[in-house]
């Protein structure tokens, strides 16, 4: 069959809405593309542990403290489907991790954000996760039968993540005048980068319309974005909270809140390694990733070790 | 499936049965040293939440797979074999049971 025939078989099944799966011909831009999408939405999830990991020490109550514990394992978890997805596509995910480690692969730009007080863990909850279900529901439908069976795990586990941080900017803002503002401030701080999470806009987005036309993607930034603001600004309501957005209004005759406008020039700075944690996050991705090598290795001698004596 | 890396522990499939009676099923996979290590690392990665009772693990490089390619020449013998549905055999009118 030639190239043509097979990319013209490969588009049918794909508006077929049939699920492309690891063994079937496609075409190497859409490999790659998905490598590069699984893998940057692996590393979040993986690098996505830091700012919350930074907290359990100090959660202010032993049930807090194990709750946080396990989601910031169900992110390991989040991190490690995303990585065999990626994986059936045939890159190894040492080789992913090696890019990562080198500064060569993106991960979400959330991330580089510092988590300053215990509201900041209320707000990643409630809003960096809120926004990444948004994304991820969408996943669900990709056009990619790995990538879009890993997605349908990560959402069951997702909406936890999602109420355990509105939960805790709810007491927040049931508590003293001083814990209602810490959950101010923290939305103050995340607001904005939350909303800058579904990427640029479509105009501007230079992945975004090959990837709808092979549905990778089945919806565009703006209008996730949108999904995502008219969903939350209630939530924040409810609570007493005030989103930091002074164009931000209800429109009665789109029945969508207009809202005003994302600093697009920050989000570029973050992106390209100029946020206020870039550095802090590799360096700690490195050492953690150095500093596990024994244990890989030795399990590895222990293993082979097992196996010579097992067939003596 | 994946390429193979020299530094990486191995990949293993996952397999896991949600509850006594039904068909254990294949839920991902992960990288593990050995096969104790793949059934605690799919315990701890793919039963957080008690979906299973039951684990399976398989090196992926012992699962031997039929080809995407083939497909069509490889299922054909089934395709023509319409009598081996039960719809194929008109029944009279009124008869009951079967």
């Amino acid at each position: 069959m030639s190239a043509q025939d097979n990319e013209a078989l490969f588009q049918q099944r794909v508006d077929d809405e049939q699920k492309v799966e690891p063994r079937d011909w496609m075409p190497a831009e859409y490999r790659k593309n998905l490598v590069r999408q699984i893998s940057q939405h692996a590393h979040s999830e993986v690098v996505g542990m830091l700012p919350e990991g930074n907290w359990i020490t100090r959660a202010p109550s032993l049930r807090r403290k194990a709750i946080l514990l396990a989601k910031v394992q169900d992110e390991a978890g989040h991190g490690l489907y995303l990585y065999s997805a990626a994986e059936t596509l045939g890159t190894g995910r040492d080789e992913m991790i090696d890019q990562l480690l080198a500064g060569k692969a993106k991960y979400s730009s959330i991330f580089n954000y510092p988590s300053l007080t215990w509201a900041d863990i209320g707000a990643i909850g409630w809003l960096v996760d809120g926004a990444a279900i948004i994304n991820q529901v969408m996943l669900c439908r990709t056009s990619y039968g790995p990538y879009s069976r890993a997605m349908v795990r990560i959402c069951k586990e997702e909406s936890f993540h999602n109420r355990q941080g509105y939960d805790i900017l709810v007491t927040l803002c049931k508590g003293t005048p001083a814990q209602k503002a810490m959950a101010q401030d923290a939305l103050d701080r995340w607001w904005w980068p939350s909303l800058m999470m579904f990427g640029p806009s479509d105009k501007d987005s230079p992945h975004s319309a090959q990837s709808m036309k092979w549905k990778i993607k089945r919806q565009g930034n703006d209008e996730l974005r949108q999904v995502f603001i008219d969903r939350t600004v209630p939530q924040a309501e409810l609570i007493g909270l005030k989103v930091p957005d002074p164009k931000l209004k209800w429109n009665e005759s789109t029945q969508h809140y207009d809202w005003g406008e994302i600093n697009w020039e920050e989000f570029h700075q973050v992106i390209q390694g100029n946020g206020p944690c870039n550095a802090e996050r590799m360096a700690a991705r490195r050492k953690a990733h150095a500093e596990g090598a024994w244990v890989r290795e030795a399990a590895l001698a222990y293993a082979e070790k097992k196996a010579k004596r097992k067939a003596a | 499936m994946a390429t193979k890396h020299e530094k990486d522990w191995p990949l293993w499939e996952i397999f896991i049965q949600s509850k006594r009676g039904l068909d254990h099923k294949h839920v991902g996979s992960l990288h593990a040293a050995d096969a104790q290590m793949a059934v605690e690392n799919a315990r701890d990665v793919y039963t957080r939440r008690g979906e299973g009772n039951s684990i399976w693990a398989v090196r992926a490089s012992d699962i031997h797979a039929s080809r995407p390619e083939d497909q069509g020449a490889f299922f054909d013998p089934a395709d023509d074999k319409v009598y081996r549905h039960p719809t194929f055999y008109p029944m009279p009118e009124g008869v009951k049971y079967i």
